[in-house]
């Protein structure tokens, strides 16, 4: 009988500890199989600082190296530049790369540091107990932010991968969601392609991923799957930002 | 040579090819000579970063890779670097941190202090860790302990701090350099990350959720400090065979103290010295051992008192010490700490 779906080799046999609906688990299955079908697992290294996502060395059978919170921009430049002829990934919450992180993303960017992040917008901090991020939307409901973000108190989101986009040295922007079969999909093969570029030497590379925290959000899974739809991918909507790669911009 | 380039020198020599630096007064010469150094030597990575603590946090990326790896900043700045630091520590990272330092707190100015001592010797970031600090005294020693540096780093996997001042760093003095080899036998780098090819893949990580393993984790840190205590103390002793009173200071501080001796010698005081020249393991038991038959010990630093706490820790109650310092980036002459030293002198009635 032919096998037709299994565990990706670069993911190891563990029980994810993230909690149900939680898209994290999601992604770090995306990041294995493209590891897979790429042929990566032998030269990737992963970067997660401090977040939920900070334990993805328990789940990639990769080598991964842990940076301190909002860092990983730094340590993969350093990691990048020592080592040119590897796959070197960041993976950050939020809170990690818009708020304390911003600097160094910002001008690793700019520096068009060949590596790639994968952004994990989930609009709050999760590890943390949902505090309000600064992709916390505004009217959102969060432990620090009760009754709603407001633009007077607590002001706007960022849209960080827009402001990433602006920097000269980066490649490949797209933003993408994990709330729908095809949008699933999408998200895997933005990956891909974000490795791709990396591996063509063209430049810095971000893949957001509009991911679903439904403990923080005191949602359903299933209800926060079309909160995703219905407000998140309002205020950052789902799609290519940049890609130089590309003679044309393609707003998918 | 510049102090300031005798550092990038004999990193380079050590081996060194990643350096992440940001400017800051009075180190800015070592950052510069990496950028002209590094772009002309085979696999040299230079940046200057956008922060000191991008900086710090780029070291731990090529250190992660296997990297022989530094920064340097001065006091503002390694600051900023302290969170960076205790990561080098918990991570078991080699790397070395050059602190060129100056006047504080806060902005302080640009000329040579040494008040420093207790973030560089206390750790000035979180948690329990013990970091090596080399305090050199002379441009030569700016070359030896800056090579030397590279190889603690790696045989401990230790950040590992040279602590100058900026009269230090900006002095120019003749310097040889050791050659291009390791000091001694390293051991291979079995932990870096470098892709899982032909191996499992491996993780560098701090976060230990568990308080079992956060524990155990501690306790190879400390068995670690232990051993570096045990084996890696260096101090130097001038004139102190027949001494009644023994001066304790390090660095640019013990260079104008070993003026100031030579001057009260002529006078017929018999005033000696200890240098301790790694701060951090300090040298307890060569201060003690003295004690044994020297009561009187005179600490001169410039600031107002953070090494005299070493010092009676190591006599233990046993011995009598009195302070001199100056803060504020004052480089005391050698012949008002002559003076202060004479004063003492007479006041204990050794003569």
């Amino acid at each position: 009988m032919k096998k037709v779906f299994s565990r990706p080799k670069s993911l190891k046999r563990a029980t994810f500890h993230y909690c149900p609906g939680c898209g994290h688990s999601l992604i770090h299955r995306l990041i294995a199989e493209v590891i897979d079908e790429m042929n990566l697992q032998e030269r990737i290294i992963g970067v997660p600082p401090a977040g939920c996502a900070v334990l993805a060395y328990y789940y990639l059978d990769v080598d991964i190296g842990e940076a301190p919170h909002g860092r990983a921009a730094a340590v993969a430049t350093g990691l990048k530049r020592a080592l040119p002829d590897r796959v070197v990934f960041t993976y950050q919450g939020d809170g990690d790369i818009a708020a304390i992180g911003t600097a160094e993303t910002i001008h690793a960017a700019a520096r068009g540091e060949n590596f790639t992040t994968i952004f994990v917008n989930n609009a709050v901090y999760g590890m943390t107990g949902g505090q309000m991020a600064p992709t916390t939307i505004l009217g959102q409901n969060t432990t620090t932010s009760p009754g709603g973000r407001s633009q007077r108190r607590d002001g706007y989101p960022i849209h960080l991968s827009e402001m990433v986009a602006v920097a000269q040295g980066s490649a490949y922007i797209e933003r993408t969601a994990v709330n729908s079969p095809a949008h699933i999909l999408k998200t895997k093969r933005a990956i891909a392609k974000a490795f791709e570029v990396q591996l063509a030497g063209k430049g810095f590379s971000l893949v957001e991923v509009l991911s679903p925290c439904p403990t923080n959000w005191k949602m359903t899974p299933e209800a926060s799957w079309k909160w995703i739809d219905d407000v998140m991918a309002v205020h950052f909507p789902i799609g290519l930002i940049k890609d130089i790669t590309k003679d044309k911009r393609d707003d998918h | 040579m510049r102090g300031n380039h005798t550092v990038g020198e004999a990193a380079v020599r050590a081996g060194c090819r990643y350096y992440f630096g940001y400017p800051i007064t009075p180190q800015n010469e070592l950052t510069e000579y990496m950028a002209e150094r590094l772009s002309k030597t085979e696999g040299g990575v230079f940046i200057q970063a956008e922060s000191e603590v991008a900086a710090i946090n780029m070291v731990i990326g090529a250190s992660m890779a296997g990297g022989r790896v530094m920064t340097s900043s001065s006091s503002p700045g390694i600051s900023l670097k302290q969170e960076g630091i205790s990561f080098l520590s918990a991570l078991e990272l080699p790397a070395v941190i050059v602190n060129m330092t100056r006047g504080g707190p806060g902005l302080g100015n640009i000329a040579p202090a040494q008040s420093d001592y207790f973030q560089a010797t206390r750790g000035g970031g979180h948690g329990d860790y013990r970091n090596i600090v080399l305090a050199p005294s002379s441009g030569q020693e700016l070359a030896n302990l800056t090579f030397e540096a590279f190889d603690l780093a790696d045989r401990y996997r230790t950040p590992v701090m040279v602590l100058g001042d900026g009269m230090l760093g900006q002095m120019m003095e003749p310097v040889e350099f050791q050659a291009e080899v390791p000091l001694k036998k390293l051991p291979a780098k079995d932990w870096a990350l470098t892709g899982a090819k032909g191996r499992p893949s491996r993780f560098i990580r701090s976060l230990l959720l568990d308080p079992v393993e956060e524990e155990e984790h501690n306790w190879k840190l400390m068995r670690k400090y232990e051993k570096i205590a045990k084996e890696e103390t260096r101090w130097e002793t001038f004139l102190i065979e027949d001494a009644r009173m023994v001066v304790v200071a390090f660095g640019t501080a013990a260079r104008i103290a070993k003026g100031a001796i030579k001057r009260v010698r002529e006078q017929g005081l018999k005033v000696g010295l200890i240098r301790p020249i790694s701060l951090w393991p300090f040298p307890f038991k060569a201060i003690k051992d003295i004690a044994k038959r020297v009561r009187h010990f005179f600490v001169f630093e410039m600031n107002m008192g953070q090494m005299v706490e070493d010092v009676k820790l190591a006599l233990e109650g046993g011995g009598d010490v009195y302070f001199y310092g100056r803060p504020g980036g004052i480089i005391v002459a050698p012949m008002e700490l002559s003076r202060v030293i004479t004063n003492q002198y007479y006041q204990k009635r050794l003569l």
